[in-house]
């Protein structure tokens, strides 16, 4: 009875469609406090004055919290696991604000017109200081964003806040600069991307109420229940066994909800006035005061042998990580150490990469993790090398990417904030990949472009990606199975399903273990006090970490089941069999699993069957993928569509090939939003202007053309039946793939993102 | 002030504040199938029938609702399953919070209009923005529905 491979419907499907309560505004209690957050207007400024008495004098107000009312305590709002990788550089309320939609006070209050009524009672005055808002000017500025003494890193990432430097860090294989001045071709260029929105379509949001135990219970739209319950005891000095996290249905995260964002004032304002309250953030807040995706710009230098042979790659990086050093580090060596290594014949590899502090919204956490950027720079650099070689983009690839039962120095050197470790890749179809891409996109009849009209061209453009599966060696995931009677099971994770399926593909994965249909595995999930410990929902781990601990828990409860069948039939366990959901014993003796737990629990040894297992990555295979795209660019007025995007994508086995299949096209588009739509727009004194979805652009059905995904199928020895990871992959190959199409059709290269029709039309070729 | 209005062929009289959204009264009213995602008439999760037609309810007055019927999800069970599972069969409901607007603007467009073609579909759910699917897979699962071919 294989349920591994089969295309079960979410389980939470129909109670969604049917709006059902599930997500945290609809399970909020009723008539909770609305808590609402004053943000600082500036970029840059200290608070001088507070007074809040004529806001606390509204009727209806209920607490004004200020600086004074949460413990002076330094943190980072990441959610990551221990050690925490970003530096320690933000207090829940200080006098400084560091960028416009920074925390200033916090109003409660019994309706949320009259909360927002008395935010603006607040009086606040402030010096306001000279911001950076380009973080190309931000290392070693005269204005230093984070002057306080606190701040500081928990290990050694590189960190000079007196140079405004959040992180940093470099590496090399082999001397590059020799390797380079050996090489005949050298291709050097500058790429830039910009900090990405996550639009998640469910705006962040937070309850907090003590329940009737006593405990203080956080309703929250998170990736990271355990790492929230972690950090909200440290921030609040509040006893870390008397609060509960839960993580409802969310609606989406993508990387968005991996850090702390309102709970710390929610639970402060529930744990100051005992009452319920809830945090329901606006779009623009969304926006202007949650991340953002890390803006870069790399420097790429490759150097090549007139045989189009990669002898070396040189990557210096600049990132901004805002006002906070929220996944600084490590966002930082991901564009490094999952975009390098596909490269691996390389004798020399160098990278240099800083990360700055500005006065910009912070950038944390999102789909690609640094992966996307560093993507978008080595693959449309590669394809530069292609050009100056006169050779076909795919065959340089070809020729220089890595292969099955290959390694990288890379992956020993450069981990997750930390160093890596040897990998041997057990599993990589990208040979196939390309091919077959080639095929569905026409590759051969297409490439490089043809002109269909007076001003309308067509082209083809590629770039293959590698990412991860979860961080080898840090971060573990656990499951609990329980055996009711009846013959059904609880399965209980700490892993966090942010609306991917991973609750129904881990389910999937028990059932296949347990020889049942998935109906009988009834999961619940992400609830500090009743689930086991999860590390949370990023870097690609739930099905690879979560997936394995889950195979390995649902082993030992059928070993336990036989265990008991042997007493139940007076026999060795050598002697007992299990074959879908029925025991047999000698002598044709069978017993079905419904009788037999109804005997364990009733009548027979009456003792809980019950399994918990552990899983702890050591390595971090990378699914891998190549994406080809046809685009029609209008030479008259820069507009580019997207025709068609083909992926073919190597993600081990595909444990629930639809729900793979869409984590794949919904990660495309985010990447073609990416390419081509998403603009940030500042005003000059810092603003982001790009504040709601009127003004930032995700793509809608019409923005985006066909799109075809098929599945490499390889499989990863390492993964639970085979499975790799697929839920980031997606995101990385559209930026480059569609800069290479438009290239390959216009001959401009554009080396920043968005390409807007403004970057086609007004293009110059800048030479060095 | 009260409102009355037909809410999912319930005869309601609601009170309310003059200023307040349609879509906070539904949800206040319990239909919490019916999403607040942006605020400004963008991505369309807070869709709701009014009359029959979809309207954005987070840019809608709830006064001006008075004396017109009003139909959510929790109003069209039997159909709402049925077209969820088409959605569930090919993974495309993914996070969930577009999908009970999604199925409101697919039931529109089946009772609105006859034979239609995949340009009707994308026309008339383009409203209906997903960061999650890539709109793929649900445009798959409308046409199945619908009986229309790819």
């Amino acid at each position: 009875m294989k349920q591994v491979r089969l295309s079960v419907p979410k389980i939470d499907s129909s109670g969604l469609a049917m709006g059902k309560a599930a997500y945290v505004d609809d399970l909020a209690p009723q008539n909770t406090l609305i808590v609402k957050i004053l943000r600082s207007p500036y970029s840059y400024a200290k608070v001088q004055k507070i007074d809040t008495s004529v806001a606390e004098n509204v009727e209806g107000v209920v607490c004004v919290l200020t600086k004074k009312d949460f413990p002076r305590k330094i943190f980072t709002r990441a959610g990551q696991g221990e050690p925490e990788p970003s530096p320690y550089d933000k207090f829940a309320l200080d006098d400084y604000v560091r960028y416009i939609g920074d925390e200033v006070a916090v109003v409660a209050a019994h309706d949320e017109k009259i909360a927002e009524a008395a935010l603006k009672l607040i009086k606040v005055e402030y010096e306001k200081f000279e911001s950076i808002n380009d973080f190309e000017k931000a290392y070693e500025s005269k204005v230093v964003i984070h002057p306080e003494e606190e701040a500081h890193p928990t290990f050694d990432i590189g960190y000079d806040a007196k140079k405004n430097l959040a992180a940093s860090y470099n590496m090399s294989t082999d001397d590059v600069e020799k390797e380079l001045s050996r090489s005949q071709i050298i291709v050097h260029s500058t790429y830039y991307t910009q900090a990405q929105a996550h639009v998640m379509m469910e705006p962040h949001a937070c309850a907090t109420y003590f329940d009737y135990q006593g405990r203080l219970t956080v309703l929250s739209t998170t990736q990271t229940p355990f790492h929230v319950r972690r950090i909200l005891s440290r921030v609040l000095e509040y006893p870390m066994h008397k609060i509960r996290v839960i993580k409802p249905r969310i609606g989406g995260g993508f990387g968005g909800k991996q850090a702390i964002h309102g709970e710390v004032y929610c639970a402060a304002v529930t744990i100051k006035t005992g009452l319920p309250a809830k945090l329901v953030y606006t779009r623009r807040e969304v926006f202007q005061a949650t991340y953002t995706r890390h803006p870069m710009r790399i420097d790429v230098t490759i150097g090549a042998g007139k045989n189009g042979i990669i002898n070396a790659i040189d990557f210096k990086i600049l990132s901004d990580t805002g006002a906070y050093g929220e996944h600084a580090l490590t966002v930082l060596m991901v564009a490094g150490s999952k975009v390098l290594p596909l490269y691996n014949k390389a004798s020399a590899v160098s990278f240099d990469g800083k990360v700055v502090y500005t006065n910009n919204t912070p950038a944390g956490a999102y789909r690609g993790y640094g992966a996307v950027q560093g993507n978008f720079a080595l693959e449309s650099a590669v394809d530069e090398l292609a050009q100056k070689l006169g050779m076909d983009p795919v065959e340089i690839r070809k020729i220089n990417m890595i292969k099955q039962g290959e390694t990288s120095p890379i992956f020993r050197i450069m981990g997750e904030g930390r160093e890596g470790t040897d990998t041997i890749i057990n599993s990589c179809k990208l040979d196939y990949c390309i091919s077959r891409g080639m095929e569905l996109i026409r590759w051969k009849e297409k490439y490089p472009c043809r002109k269909i009209s007076a001003n309308k061209v067509r082209s083809v453009g590629m770039a293959i990606a590698m990412q991860g599966s979860a961080i080898a060696n840090y971060d573990m995931a656990s499951a609990a199975i329980k055996l009711n009677d009846d013959g059904f099971f609880n399965l209980t994770i700490g892993a966090t399903d942010l609306g991917t399926g991973s609750d129904t593909i881990l389910a999937q994965i028990a059932a296949d273990e347990l020889e049942v249909p998935t109906e009988k595995i009834i999961v619940y999930s992400s609830d500090t006090d009743l689930t086991p410990f999860d590390k949370g929902a990023y870097a690609s781990s739930t099905t690879y970490a979560s997936g394995n601990a889950v195979k390995k828990a649902a082993e030992k409860i059928k070993e336990s089941i036989m265990a008991k069948a042997a007493e139940y039939f007076k026999c060795g366990i050598s002697q007992i069999k299990y074959c879908e959901g029925v025991v047999y014993g000698p002598d044709n003796r069978q017993i079905t699993l419904k009788e037999l737990s109804t005997i364990i629990y009733y009548s027979g040894s009456q003792e809980q069957i019950y399994s918990c297992a552990s899983y702890v990555p050591t390595v971090s295979p990378p699914p891998y993928m190549a994406g080809f795209v046809e685009v029609e660019t209008d030479l008259l007025t820069g507009k580019v569509e997207v025709i068609e995007y083909v992926a073919v994508v190597d993600c081990g086995t595909p444990i629930n090939p639809n729900l793979a299949k869409v984590q794949v096209e919904g990660a495309l588009v985010q990447g073609i939003g990416m390419a081509l739509y998403e603009q940030v727009i500042k005003s000059r004194s810092g603003k982001l202007l790009s504040d709601s979805m009127m003004t930032y652009h995700i793509p809608s059905r019409k923005d985006i053309g066909k799109i075809t995904v098929e599945f490499a199928e390889s499989y990863e020895p390492s993964g639970p039946f085979g499975a790799k990871s697929v839920g980031e992959i997606g995101i990385d190959t559209p930026p480059a793939a569609i800069a290479n199409a438009i290239f390959n059709g216009t001959g401009k290269r554009i080396r920043k993102l968005p390409i807007t029709p403004e970057d086609i039309i007004f293009f110059k070729e800048k030479h060095e | 002030m009260i409102i009355k209005i037909n809410l999912n062929n319930i005869s309601k009289e609601l009170l309310i504040s003059p200023d307040d959204t349609l879509l906070d009264v539904l949800r206040k009213t319990g239909c919490l199938s019916v999403k607040k995602g942006c605020e400004s008439s963008s991505c369309g999760v807070c869709t709701v029938l009014l009359d029959g037609t979809p309207i954005l309810s987070c840019s809608y007055l709830a006064a001006k609702a008075d004396g017109h019927s009003v139909t959510t999800v929790e109003g069209i069970a039997e159909q709402a399953r049925e077209i969820g599972e088409f959605i569930a069969a090919q993974g495309a409901d993914q996070c969930g919070f577009c999908l009970p607007s999604l199925i409101i603007s697919t039931y529109y467009l089946k009772n609105t209009i006859g034979n239609p073609t995949l340009k009707d579909i994308k026309q008339v759910l383009q409203a209906n923005l997903c960061r999650c699917s890539g709109y793929e897979s649900q445009e798959a699962a409308v046409a199945r529905y619908l009986g229309v071919k790819i």
